[in-house]
């Protein structure tokens, strides 16, 4: 072998090694980045807990907000969240539920159906602060509601709307097509077939699903606001048109607020709110898998 | 039996026609959002010339010397959600390469509910995060980095859509056929070769729809931009300093007392016209990527 040939062969393999080295290289990226996740949510997570931990007592649940940021407490601010979600879910569960059963069991390729469908996954993009201004615009004002939980509500149930028809749309797809047939055949009607096996046979996804949707309304802040709902509430809403204010906005506000103590404040508040979601999203996977299995 | 079947048969009727009644009502919201934004906007552009709107550059409708130039709201909107971009496309990307094409089960098993919790959290919390941990950290980094800036609340929002990024972008990659890579392995490529050479060229129409419906969501995410950007509306591209979005000033104005009918109060919804206008062109393109993308493997 001449010495140019072993060179050449020398840098066919540092060219292939190369090669090999690179791939490796992009590995270490790819999972860094997948890293970054998993980091950024402890490191926030971590944050909240240091400041807020400390301030969690049974006062901060049941005071009333103050301007000395030690004898503030979110209860107005959760009692008008769980007003408002309430309201929220009674008005988009029902509308939702029979949107999604009219899209996915009558509406089949209809131009009307397809226009609707369209037009669903066009609300879902639309960012949440419009809901807040069409709420202000359509419910505060032009329909007198005032700046209600009830305004809130119908404002938030337009908002989850998208969420709801679609992933309840998603559960009746998983529904197999032997079901409704049988049910036909043994001489059922449509609604019949729909109320009776269709829905029930569903009803895990369409949970998990209504929960996902609750969950984002809890969370949402931008729409509240511009509403005008209060940002400091020293009463708790005692019917649907009361003022009210809920936990977001209450955090939303001590953030805003210079003083250190409210920073602490917020962070308490956080950890509040997260546990809340956290609860309620563990409720949803808990009952999912019950129903899953009594329906084996 | 046959009045029976009759009554039956009426109440079938009445129940089709009460959910299609309601599956309309989804058309109401949207011609609702038109409406009240439109009326609002049109009284706006009566008073204010749309050119001015548009295309001034002096943003300052609260003080007594009003000028109405958007150009200020659009610099900042475009300028966080810009870094917000930097953030999650790459880091979005490299994520969504790794779990379709390397990643082993186990962290499949991990990564994929770490991410479905990331965009879980509640906007305002991230504001927190951005204003009170984020901005701190990068002041020891950056020189001249004011307590609100856009780069800190464009970062955490990167963090924020990078969920989205990644997980459309995987179920894009996902969907390419496996005898596209088996080829490439065929002609002696190694995994990123296969992977930047093969997949992400075929996915590409499914992977652009998922950066453009990212980019409408960071131009409309609110909080996080609200609580740790400030509120100076200002004609920059200088990340360091406060400036004002578009959400930004809607809740600024929101949190204020200002009396429904003057022309401030008519200010948000012609700002919220131009958001709705530019998130709608935004998501109808990427719909359209995603049909194209659809096209291409069914």
């Amino acid at each position: 072998m001449t010495s140019s040939e072993l060179t050449a062969d020398r840098m066919g393999s540092t060219q292939t090694s190369g090669r090999y080295l690179r791939d490796r290289l992009f590995v270490c990226f790819g999972l860094l980045a997948t890293l970054l996740a998993l980091i950024a949510l402890g490191a926030l997570l971590v944050d909240v807990v240091r400041d807020g931990a400390g301030r969690l007592s049974w006062s901060f649940f049941t005071n009333y907000p103050s301007r000395r940021p030690a004898d503030a407490g979110i209860f107005p601010a959760l009692i008008g969240t769980l007003y408002v979600i309430s309201l929220t879910a009674a008005i988009a569960v029902p509308l939702g539920v029979a949107s999604a059963i009219y899209l996915e069991e009558y509406g089949g390729r209809g131009r009307i159906a397809r226009f609707i469908e369209i037009n669903i996954s066009n609300l879902a993009g639309v960012p949440s602060i419009i809901y807040g201004l069409l709420g202000l615009g359509l419910f505060v004002r032009f329909m007198g509601m005032g700046r209600s939980v009830l305004a809130g509500a119908c404002t938030l149930a337009l908002l989850v709307l998208p969420t709801v028809i679609l992933t309840t749309r998603e559960a009746l797809r998983t529904v197999p097509n032997s079901l409704r047939e049988g049910s036909y055949a043994l001489g059922a009607t449509k609604w019949q077939t729909i109320q009776h096996q269709v829905v029930p046979a569903a009803f895990p996804g369409i949970l998990t699903g209504l929960i996902l949707a609750v969950s984002r309304a809890i969370g949402e802040t931008a729409p509240l606001v511009t509403l005008g709902a209060l940002t400091y509430v020293p009463f708790a809403p005692s019917d649907i048109w009361s003022q009210f204010t809920v936990l977001p906005i209450q955090i939303f506000v001590w953030v805003s607020r210079p003083q250190a103590g409210f920073a602490e404040n917020a962070a308490a508040g956080i950890l509040v709110l997260l546990t809340l979601l956290l609860v309620l999203n563990g409720f949803a996977i808990a009952m999912r898998d019950r129903l899953q299995k009594r329906a084996r | 039996m046959a009045v029976s079947r009759r009554i039956r048969r009426a109440i079938e009727f009445v129940i089709e026609r009460t959910i299609f009644l309601c599956a309309a009502a989804s058309i109401l919201v949207t011609a609702g959002i038109i409406f009240v934004l439109l009326f609002e906007t049109v009284e706006f552009l009566r008073e204010v010339p749309i050119t001015e709107f548009l295309f001034g550059t002096v943003w300052t409708p609260l003080f007594f010397e009003k000028h109405f130039g958007v150009l200020p709201l659009v610099t900042g909107t475009m300028l966080a959600s810009g870094i917000a971009m930097l953030v999650a496309v790459p880091a979005g990307l490299l994520t969504a390469m790794y779990l379709s094409e390397y990643a082993p089960a186990a962290v499949r098993r991990i990564a994929k509910p770490v991410l479905e919790l990331l965009a879980g959290v509640p906007t305002v919390v991230y504001g927190y995060f951005a204003l009170l941990f984020v901005t701190p950290a990068l002041q020891a980094l950056v020189p001249n980095l004011s307590g609100f800036n856009a780069l800190s609340p464009g970062i955490v929002m990167g963090i924020m859509i990078l969920p989205l990024v990644s997980s459309l972008s995987e179920d894009a990659m996902r969907a390419v056929p496996n005898g596209l890579r088996e080829g490439a392995y065929a002609l002696g490529a190694t995994r990123m070769e296969a992977t930047l050479g093969v997949v992400f060229p075929a996915a590409f129409s499914g992977i652009s729809a998922a950066v453009v419906l990212a980019v409408s969501r960071a131009i409309g995410e609110t909080m996080i931009v609200a609580i740790a950007a400030g509120q100076q509306p200002r004609l920059t591209l200088d990340p360091r300093v406060p400036v004002e979005t578009m959400t930004a000033y809607i809740v600024q104005v929101s949190l204020g007392d200002t009396p429904a009918g003057t022309i401030e109060f008519r200010t948000i919804f012609a700002v919220g016209m131009l958001l709705f206008v530019s998130t709608f062109l935004l998501n109808l393109l990427s719909n359209l990527l995603r049909e194209r993308f659809r096209e291409e493997y069914s």
